[in-house]
Parts: structure tokens; sequence; C-alpha cells
């Protein structure tokens, strides 16, 4: 068996004043280098992680199709592919909306997500009402609460004609802040 | 043969010191009364365990990319030897392992297990179970079907409630402004590394404390903890009755467990894992977006309460809880420890108990949301083939009164059951109701015509229990 070599360097209880200095000083030094360390992980680490929030939402317009492609006062859904998603999104950077042509020239466009819960809500034509199958959130045809745990009405989405095409435009998912 | 194998293990254990390192943990002294009620702690690190080789075996085969990781499930689940049976192990682990650590938690409240000198082992149970329950969500979000990507909504929309960086968070969460290719990914790490690497230290510090302060004893009514004297007086106890852990306290730990993994793994037969949804399209309207089991609670929580207080119960009331259940021990680390002294433990327990109970009930029958697909009202139960009762009872269905209420069993339970309504309102009192709606119906007044409303008004009026 090995045995235990006596440390050379005294006990910190007999210590020299000089001594103590030069152990406070390499502590000192070992502390500043491990934070250091932390610093040169850590920065990028945190920086990379928390670079979603700093991207630009998407916020082209999108084509949904020819003006005669939709019928006066008919609700329908349409779907959208996020143009800025990353290349393995798959099908996953598609989502949807809900388009009402409300006149010749005139179109609106609704979110899908329930501003209680951002749940995808269904349109019931014959009802006139949108549905959201989470928490029984029920809104009107213009979008505004008719029952249910909604603290605001359904998100409205840009929407234009522009050389008989229909866009919308895209935009995130609308997260509602409301207490 | 074997003098060879025991002088190898000397040689490797002088080297590496195993049984200087394990021995005395194994063989620490125990109260010789603890028995059966203190295997809920070992059961959830075997659940814990099994939890660990599963996901290890899964992750052979998954792929975390938000564009394959659907499709990796697939083939885990169709096609590779045992995927199926694996993917079940590690779903009902997760179950096992909420319900453990739920039981663990129990027990050691009502035994007053987090007195002096356990109030750390206490609160870093309490962050075990923090971190189980987002392993938990996490974890069904790994699925990545069309139930995943809307959960993920959900937590991002709960996120947004939180003051001042809110969309902050929500973005944190979705890896973005929206669901894409960065949103599976980091709820991939977050489960995979960020969470297990932290129950792994909090769990080697809740035994190292468990080591540390000893197995509490059962508690006795009328013998108090006095944190002057309780250390002196436990260790005598110890001295004088104490059992070796292993092998006198463990057999039990071991028999609970093994039953735990047979349990474990005959659900996993029997039952299989959960079904995947339809693919992460988040274009596919047609979802019914739930948590799991074990999450169903507070998915009810969400729809029941009232909606004026709905953003301060999402972000307050977890945080108190978590708070209060983090300071139980600081507020009371000395007195009585037995149930029987301490009633009002008995009650929160109980109490916590029937809560989450009776939620869960409510959030896995979930009559708040509307029926989608209601079943049609045949001519039997209309009561006519022709005329304004038939014709009301046609734009009942059409405009989606039966998808929240009820006739004879069919539609949906949003609403008041309307199968007899003509027995208990007036023809004055049903208009009223349809044309202004209520707290959770809408008003019918503009949508509706004239003719339509006094057909479906017509309708609810014929609803009458046959006079026998």
């Amino acid at each position: 068996m090995n045995e235990i070599i006596p440390n050379k360097s005294s006990p910190a209880s007999k210590a020299s004043p000089e001594e103590m200095s030069r152990r406070r000083f390499f502590e000192k030094v070992s502390i500043a280098l491990g934070g250091l360390c932390a610093a040169v992980l850590g920065v990028p680490l945190v920086g990379f992680v928390l670079a979603p929030l700093f991207r630009r939402p998407p916020n082209d317009w999108l084509p949904l199709g020819q003006v005669s492609d939709f019928e006066i006062g008919k609700t329908v859904n349409v779907t959208i592919t996020d143009p800025s998603s990353l290349p393995w999104a798959g099908i996953s950077a598609k989502s949807a909306a809900w388009l009402r042509r409300v006149n010749e020239e005139q179109f609106i466009a609704f979110s899908v997500h329930c501003t209680h819960m951002g749940c995808p809500v269904r349109w019931l034509s014959d009802a006139g009402l949108f549905m959201c199958p989470c928490h029984g959130g029920v809104y009107y045809a213009d979008g505004t609460v008719a029952a249910g745990p909604p603290p605001i009405p359904l998100t409205r989405l840009a929407v234009r004609v522009a050389n008989g095409q229909v866009q919308l435009k895209a935009g995130p998912i609308p997260i509602t802040n409301t207490l | 043969m074997k003098r060879l194998v025991i002088g190898a293990w000397q040689w490797i254990d002088d080297r590496l010191g195993i049984a200087d390192l394990v021995g005395p943990a194994a063989k620490h002294l125990v109260p010789r009364d603890a028995r059966w009620w203190y295997t809920f702690g070992s059961a959830t690190m075997v659940a814990f365990i099994v939890q660990v080789v599963t996901g290890v075996a899964l992750s052979f085969s998954y792929v975390s990319s938000s564009s394959q990781a659907y499709e990796t499930l697939q083939f885990i689940t169709n096609q590779a030897p045992f995927g199926n049976f694996l993917r079940g192990l590690h779903y009902f682990g997760a179950s096992a392992m909420v319900l453990m650590v739920g039981a663990h938690m129990a027990q050691t409240f009502l035994f007053g297990a987090y007195k002096f000198p356990r109030e750390m082992n206490w609160t870093t149970g309490v962050l075990l179970l923090a971190f189980t329950l987002v392993m938990g969500f996490t974890g069904q979000l790994l699925r990545w079907d069309q139930n995943a990507t809307w959960s993920v909504v959900v937590a991002a929309e709960q996120a947004g409630r939180v003051p001042l960086i809110g969309d902050w968070l929500a973005q944190f969460l979705l890896g973005g402004a929206t669901i894409g290719g960065a949103t599976l990914s980091r709820f991939f790490a977050i489960h995979v590394f960020l969470v297990p690497a932290l129950m792994f230290v909090f769990i080697a510090l809740h035994l190292w404390l468990v080591l540390r302060h000893g197995i509490s004893e059962p508690p006795v009514a009328g013998k108090p903890v006095h944190p002057e004297t309780y250390r002196k007086e436990y260790h005598e106890m110890l001295e004088k009755t104490g059992v070796p852990f292993w092998p006198d306290g463990a057999w039990r730990d071991f028999v609970v467990g093994t039953l735990l993994i047979v349990a474990i793994a005959l659900l996993a037969i029997i039952f299989g894992p959960p079904a995947l949804d339809k693919p992460p399209d988040p274009s596919i309207l047609q979802a019914d977006p739930r948590p799991d089991w074990y999450l169903l609670w507070y998915f009810a929580v969400l729809a029941l309460i009232p909606a004026a207080l709905e953003g301060y119960v999402m972000i307050l009331a977890p945080a108190v809880i978590g708070i209060l259940l983090l300071v139980v021990p600081i507020l009371n680390n000395r007195g009585e420890r037995a149930a029987s002294r301490r009633p009002w433990s008995i009650a929160v327990v109980l109490l916590s108990v029937i809560m989450i109970g009776s939620l869960w009930i409510a959030g896995a029958r979930s009559p708040w949301s509307p029926n989608f697909d209601p079943q049609p009202l045949t001519p039997k139960i209309i009561g006519a083939t022709s005329g304004p009762v038939f014709e009301g009872a046609r734009l009942f269905q059409e405009k989606a009164c039966l998808n929240c209420h009820l006739i004879e069993g069919h539609g949906g339970r949003r609403g008041p059951d309307l199968t007899w309504v003509g027995d208990r309102l007036t023809h004055g009192d049903i208009v009223i109701r349809i044309v202004n709606g209520g707290v959770n119906m809408p008003a019918f007044g503009k949508s509706l015509k004239p003719e339509e409303l006094a057909k479906i008004t017509a309708f609810l009026e014929s609803r009458k229990q046959p006079v026998p």
C-alpha cells in the first residue's frame, strides 16, 4: 500500500502571514479563473438558447389564391406555410387561418388560435359561430366572444388583394397577455 | 476458481475503493420499524431508473427533428422489435413515477418526516416533484403528433400571461414566433438533457441527505420533535434497536420495486403505449388537444376558474403552491409528528386528493367542450317526421345547439340537458334564452330568422316527459 506523503507546506493554522496571503491570492485566482471559464462557456450557451427570442417574426404577404376562388359570404379555412421556417420544420411549418370574402373586394381573416389557450377554433357555418374544442370558447362570426373563457376576440389577421390575388400577412402565433 | 474470483475482486476493490464507498451507506442503521410505508421513495427511484433505461433505448431510434420525429415514432411503434413495448414501458413508467412521488410526498407529510433535521430532504423532494411534472409534460410533447403541437401552443399561451416577460417566455417555448423546426429540438434538449441532469443532481443530494440525517423513525403520538435533543435521541435509538439498511430494510424496497416493474411491464403489454394522434400539421384544425392523464386536472382548472380570475390563478396559483410546499418545513419544523396529533395534515392530504381527483374526473369528461360530432336526432326522438317540431329539431342540429345540449343522450354537455326542457321552461323563457344567450351560451337573436326561432321554440316546447 502506498503511504500518504505528508504535505510539506505548513497547515493553515501555523502558516506565516506571507503564506496566508499567498494562499488567499491562489484562492482568488482560482475562483476568478473558474468564473472566467463559466463566462466563456456560458455567454455563447445562453445566447444560443435565447436566440429564437430575437429572430424576426414572419412578416411576408403570402398568396392564398385569386379573388374569384372565394365565394362572397363564405368563411373558409386557408393553409399557409411559414416561409421563414427552418428547413427541417417539415409539415409543422404549416399553419391555417379563417378567411371570409365580405364583398367584391373586401376580405377579413381570423387567426385559428382561441384567445384563451391557443387551441384551434372551428367554424360552424350554419350556426355562424367559431367554437373551440378545449375549454368551450365560442365566438360570433365577427370574432367577438360569444361564450366561454376567451378574454378577448379572435385575432384579426392582415389580408389584402393585390393584382387580383388575395394575400395574407404571415405573423407570429398571437399570444394573449390579458391577466 | 472461487479463490481466483475473490482475489480479482479484492484487487479491484482495493484499487477502486468500492466497498469503502458503498459499504457504510448500505450498512447504515435504520429504525427497525421503518417498514412498508417507507418504500414509496425507492419505488419512485425504480420508476426513474425505468425511465432512464427505456428513454436511452428509445433515443437510439428517435430523431428529434420536427419533420421526422413523427415518422420515427411510427417506426418505433409499428416496426422496431420491442419498440411498442418500450414506448409502453416509458409511458407507464412515467405514470408510475408521478403516482409514487405523490405517495412518497403524502407519506412524508403525514409522518411529519419533513421536520427537523430533514427540512432540506423535503425541499429537494419538492423540486424533484416539479422536475417529474416537467418531464411528464415535455415527454408528451416529444410524441410530436397533432396533440403535441397544439399542447406546445397551449403552454406558450400560458407562459404569455406572465406579466412583462410573457411574450418572451412564449417565444422561448415555441423556439420562435411560430411552431417550426426549433420547437421540438428545444423540448428534446429539455426532456433528455437539461431536466434529467438536474434530476440526477437532486436525487444524489436527496439520497445524501437521507444518509446524513437517517431515515425518520415512525412517528409516535406524544413524542414531539425537539431540535435541541432530537439528534441525540435518534442516534441512541438507532444504537439500541436499529438494523442495517442492507439487507434488513432494503429487501422491502426490492419487493416493491420488483412489483412496480412487473406492473409497468404488464400495463405496457396489455394496453400498449398511447396511440399517436394525427401528424404534427398545425393547419389541420380537427384537433382536440388534451394533456396526458397526470395533467388532466390542470386542464379542468383552466376550464372551470372564473374568467375574471383566470390570469391570476394561472400565474399565481402554481407559484403560491410551490412556495407553500417549499416553506412547509421552515414554518413547522418541530413538535408532534404523529398524524393523529396533526389532524390538519390528514385534512390537507385528503383535500388535495379529493380536489385533484374531482378535477381529474372533470377533465376526463370535459363537459365544457362542445361535441363536434353529435349523433343526429332520429324521428323517434323528435317525435315527428314533419311540421314545425321536426323542422325545429333539424334547425336545433344545424345551428349547433346540439353541440352543447343533450337531447335523450344525443349531443354535448356544455349547457343544460334539454331532454325535458318543455316541462320546466315556458314559451317566453325559451325565446328569451335563445335570443339573449347566457353566461356560456351565445345570443342567437341576430343570427336566427323569426320563423327559425319559432320552429326551434316549438321543438323545445314539445320536449315533455310522457305522462305514464
